[in-house]
C-alpha cells in the first residue's frame, strides 16, 4: 500500500525521484509566511494594537469627552497610567482611542486605493492600446501629485474626518496598485486558462471577475500592507502639523502636535508612548509587508 | 539615445500640463477667490463679487487657468493678500534656506548610506549587520518629527549640547556656520534618508555580490578591496540614482515637517503658515512647484540611470 504522499520537498529529493504531492502556490506561500518569524511577530503586534484600541476600553474606562483642568499635565501614577494631557484626558485611553482612528484610517485608505486602482488597472491592461496609454497618462499624473501638501489643502477646507482622511488618501493613492495590476494583467492575459475561458465565451467583466482579479490577488495583498503603512504615517504627519483630527476625536499624530513645548516642559509621558505607538504599528505592517512579498515570491516561483 | 530622451521630455511635459491642470481645479473648487482676506470677513456677497470682477476671478476656470499659466511663464506667480509680497519674493526669500537644508541632508545621506549599505551586505548576517539593519528599520517606520523629537530629548534636554531651535538668520553663511542650531534639524532629515537608502542600498549589493562577475573577479585573483571598490561599490550604486532623483520632491515635502518641528523660516514653514492664514495664492504656487518637482526628479532619475547604466542605453 503506498505510503500517504509528503508535500515535495526539495531538501529530501535534490535530484528528484521521489513523488511528492502537488502543492498549490497559495500553500507554499502560506508556509513560507508563517515559517517567516518577523511576519508572526509583525501580525502579533498589529492583533495586540487591534485588541488594544478596541478591547482596551472596555476594561480600561476613562473619560474623554469632559475635561478636567485639575487633573492636567500629572504624571504617570496609580490612577492614571501614562498620566494625562493638557486637557485632564487620561493619555492611556487617548492612546487607545487614537490606536481606533489609526487603524480604520489605515484600512479604509488602503481598501479604497487598492479597489480603485485593481479596476484601472485590469481595464488598462484588458484594453490595451489608447485605452492603456490613456490611463497611464493619468496614472502618472496623479503620481506626481505632492501627497501630503494636496491632503494638508483639503484638511484644512473642508476639516478632518476619519472617512474625510481615508477617502481622500485612497483617491490619490490607487497609482501603485493600478500600475501593479496592470502588469500582473498583461503577463497573465497570454496565459492558456484565459485563451480557454475567452474560448469558452466569457465576457470580459467575467474575465476580470474570476480569472484575472484572483490571480492578481497576490501582488495586491502586499500592497495593501504598504498602503497601510504610509496611510498611517501620512495622517500622523496631518496630525503633528495640527490639522488631524480634533475633539472629541483622537488621532495619535494630533496627540503630537504640541510635542516641543511639552519636552521643554517635561511632560515625557505625552510624548513617547504616542510616538512608541506609531513606530511599533508600522512595524508590524512592514513586517508583515516583507514576508508577504518573500512569500508572493515563491509563489512565483513556483508557478 | 536622443530619441528616448525626446520622447521621455515630451511625456514629461504632458504629464506637468495635466497635472497643473488638476491641481488648479482642484485649488480653485476648494479656495475660488482670496476676496475674504482682503475684504475681511465681514464682506458682504456683493463686495466680493465685485472684488471678483475687479479681479478676474469670476471669468470662466478655464480662462483664469491660462491666465494664470501665462503669467508664470512670465515669472508671475501671483500675489499673496495675506503677506502683502508677490508670491516669487516670497518664495525667493525663502529658498536658499531649504535648498542649504535639503542639499547638505541629501550629500550626507547618501555619503552615510552607500558605504553603510555596503557593509551591511558584506558582513551578512554579522552582529554589525543586524544592529545596522534593525536600527534602520525602525527609524523607517518612525514618522520624521518623532525621530526628531527623540533627539531633542537626548541632546538638547537631556544632554544640553545642542539647540533645538534652528538658526533664525537671514544670513545664510550664519546658518552654514551655525552647526549647534543647524546639526538636529540635519541630523534628523539625514537619519530619516539614511535609512530608507540603506535598505535599497543594501539589498543592492547582496544582489551584486551574488553576480557571476564577482566570482569572476575573485577568481582571477583581484585583492578584496579592488572587488569592493571597482565592482561592488558602481554596481550597488545604480539603484541609488533612482532614488536621489526620486527624493527631490520629498525633501520639499519633509522639509515641511522637519522645518515646523525645528521653527527653521523656510519653505516649509511658508506653505504651513500660509495654511493657517489661507493664502490662496501662496498654496496653488507651492503645490504646483510640488508637483513639478516631482515629474522633474522623475526625469532626471530616468536619465540618470540610463546615462549610469548602460545596460540599459543598449536595449
Amino acid at each position: 500500500m503506498a505510503a500517504q504522499l509528503q508535500p515535495l520537498d526539495i531538501s529530501r529529493a535534490p535530484e528528484g525521484g521521489e513523488v511528492g504531492a502537488v502543492q498549490s502556490g497559495w500553500r507554499l506561500a502560506l508556509r513560507e509566511f508563517t515559517s517567516n518569524r518577523l511576519a508572526l511577530i509583525g501580525f502579533a503586534m498589529l492583533l495586540f494594537f487591534v485588541l488594544f484600541s478596541w478591547v482596551g476600553p472596555i476594561f480600561y474606562h476613562t473619560d474623554q469627552t469632559t475635561t478636567n483642568l485639575t487633573l492636567a499635565n500629572v504624571a504617570p501614577s496609580g490612577s492614571h497610567l501614562l498620566g494625562t494631557d493638557t486637557n485632564g484626558f487620561d493619555e492611556l485611553g487617548r492612546m487607545m482611542k487614537g490606536g481606533q482612528a489609526a487603524l480604520e484610517i489605515g484600512a479604509f485608505a488602503a481598501l479604497v486605493a487598492i479597489v480603485l486602482g485593481a479596476l484601472i488597472g485590469s481595464i488598462a491592461g484588458l484594453a490595451g492600446g489608447l485605452i492603456d496609454g490613456f490611463l497611464m497618462r493619468i496614472t502618472d499624473v496623479f503620481l506626481s501629485v505632492p501627497l501630503l501638501f494636496v491632503v494638508l489643502i483639503m484638511a484644512v477646507r473642508f476639516g478632518a474626518t476619519v472617512l474625510s482622511l481615508s477617502l481622500l488618501i485612497g483617491t490619490f493613492s490607487w497609482q501603485v496598485p493600478a500600475r501593479l495590476v496592470r502588469g500582473e494583467v498583461l503577463t497573465l492575459r497570454e496565459r492558456d486558462f484565459v485563451l480557454a475561458a475567452r474560448t469558452a465565451g466569457s465576457s470580459r467583466t467575467r474575465l476580470i471577475w474570476r480569472h484575472l482579479l484572483p490571480n492578481a490577488f497576490g501582488v495586491v495583498i502586499v500592497n495593501v500592507t504598504f498602503q497601510m503603512v504610509d496611510a498611517i504615517l501620512l495622517v500622523s504627519y496631518v496630525g503633528f502639523l495640527g490639522f488631524g483630527l480634533h475633539f472629541p476625536n483622537v488621532d495619535w499624530g494630533d496627540q503630537l502636535s504640541g510635542s516641543i513645548q511639552y519636552l521643554e516642559d517635561g511632560y515625557w509621558w505625552q510624548i513617547f508612548p504616542v510616538g512608541a505607538c506609531i513606530v511599533l504599528t508600522v512595524m508590524a505592517l512592514n513586517f508583515i509587508g516583507d514576508a508577504l512579498r518573500d512569500a508572493m515570491d515563491v509563489r512565483l516561483r513556483r508557478r | 539615445m536622443l530619441s528616448y530622451l525626446l520622447r521621455r521630455l515630451i511625456t514629461s511635459l504632458i504629464v506637468v500640463f495635466g497635472v497643473s491642470i488638476g491641481i488648479f481645479l482642484l485649488l480653485h473648487s476648494v479656495y475660488p477667490t482670496p476676496a475674504r482676506n482682503v475684504l475681511g470677513l465681514r464682506a458682504t456677497q456683493l463686495d466680493v463679487n465685485v472684488w471678483n470682477k475687479q479681479h478676474g476671478y469670476d471669468d470662466p476656470v478655464i480662462t483664469q487657468y491660462l491666465r494664470y499659466v501665462g503669467n508664470v511663464l512670465r515669472g508671475n506667480l501671483g500675489f499673496s493678500y495675506v503677506e502683502n509680497q508677490s508670491v516669487w519674493d516670497l518664495l525667493k526669500e525663502r529658498t536658499p534656506r531649504s535648498v542649504w537644508l535639503s542639499g547638505i541632508s541629501l550629500v550626507l545621506a547618501v555619503a552615510i548610506a552607500i558605504p553603510l549599505g555596503i557593509f551591511q551586505a558584506v558582513k551578512r548576517n554579522t552582529i554589525g549587520d543586524n544592529v545596522a539593519t534593525s536600527l534602520a528599520f525602525i527609524t523607517y517606520s518612525m514618522p520624521s518629527f518623532f525621530l526628531g523629537l527623540i533627539l531633542i530629548q537626548v541632546f538638547a534636554f537631556s544632554f544640553p549640547i545642542l539647540g533645538f531651535e534652528a538658526s533664525q538668520s537671514n544670513n545664510i553663511f550664519v546658518i552654514m556656520g551655525d552647526w549647534k542650531d543647524m546639526t538636529l534639524p540635519v541630523a534628523t532629515l539625514t537619519l530619516v534618508s539614511v535609512a530608507a537608502y540603506s535598505r535599497y542600498m543594501r539589498s543592492a549589493s547582496m544582489d551584486v555580490l551574488a553576480q557571476d562577475y564577482i566570482k569572476v573577479a575573485r577568481a582571477k585573483g583581484l585583492p578584496e578591496r579592488l572587488v569592493m571598490g571597482r565592482h561592488l561599490v558602481r554596481n550597488a550604486s545604480l539603484p541609488m540614482v533612482t532614488l536621489i532623483g526620486l527624493s527631490l520632491p520629498l525633501l520639499l515635502a519633509g522639509n515641511l515637517i522637519t522645518e515646523s518641528l525645528f521653527n527653521y523660516p523656510g519653505l516649509g514653514l511658508l506653505f504651513f503658515e500660509s495654511l493657517q492664514k489661507v493664502d490662496y495664492p501662496v498654496l496653488l504656487a507651492y503645490t504646483l512647484a510640488g508637483a513639478v518637482l516631482v515629474v522633474i526628479g522623475n526625469l532626471i532619475a530616468d536619465i540618470a540611470l540610463t546615462v549610469a547604466d548602460p545596460r540599459i542605453r543598449l536595449a
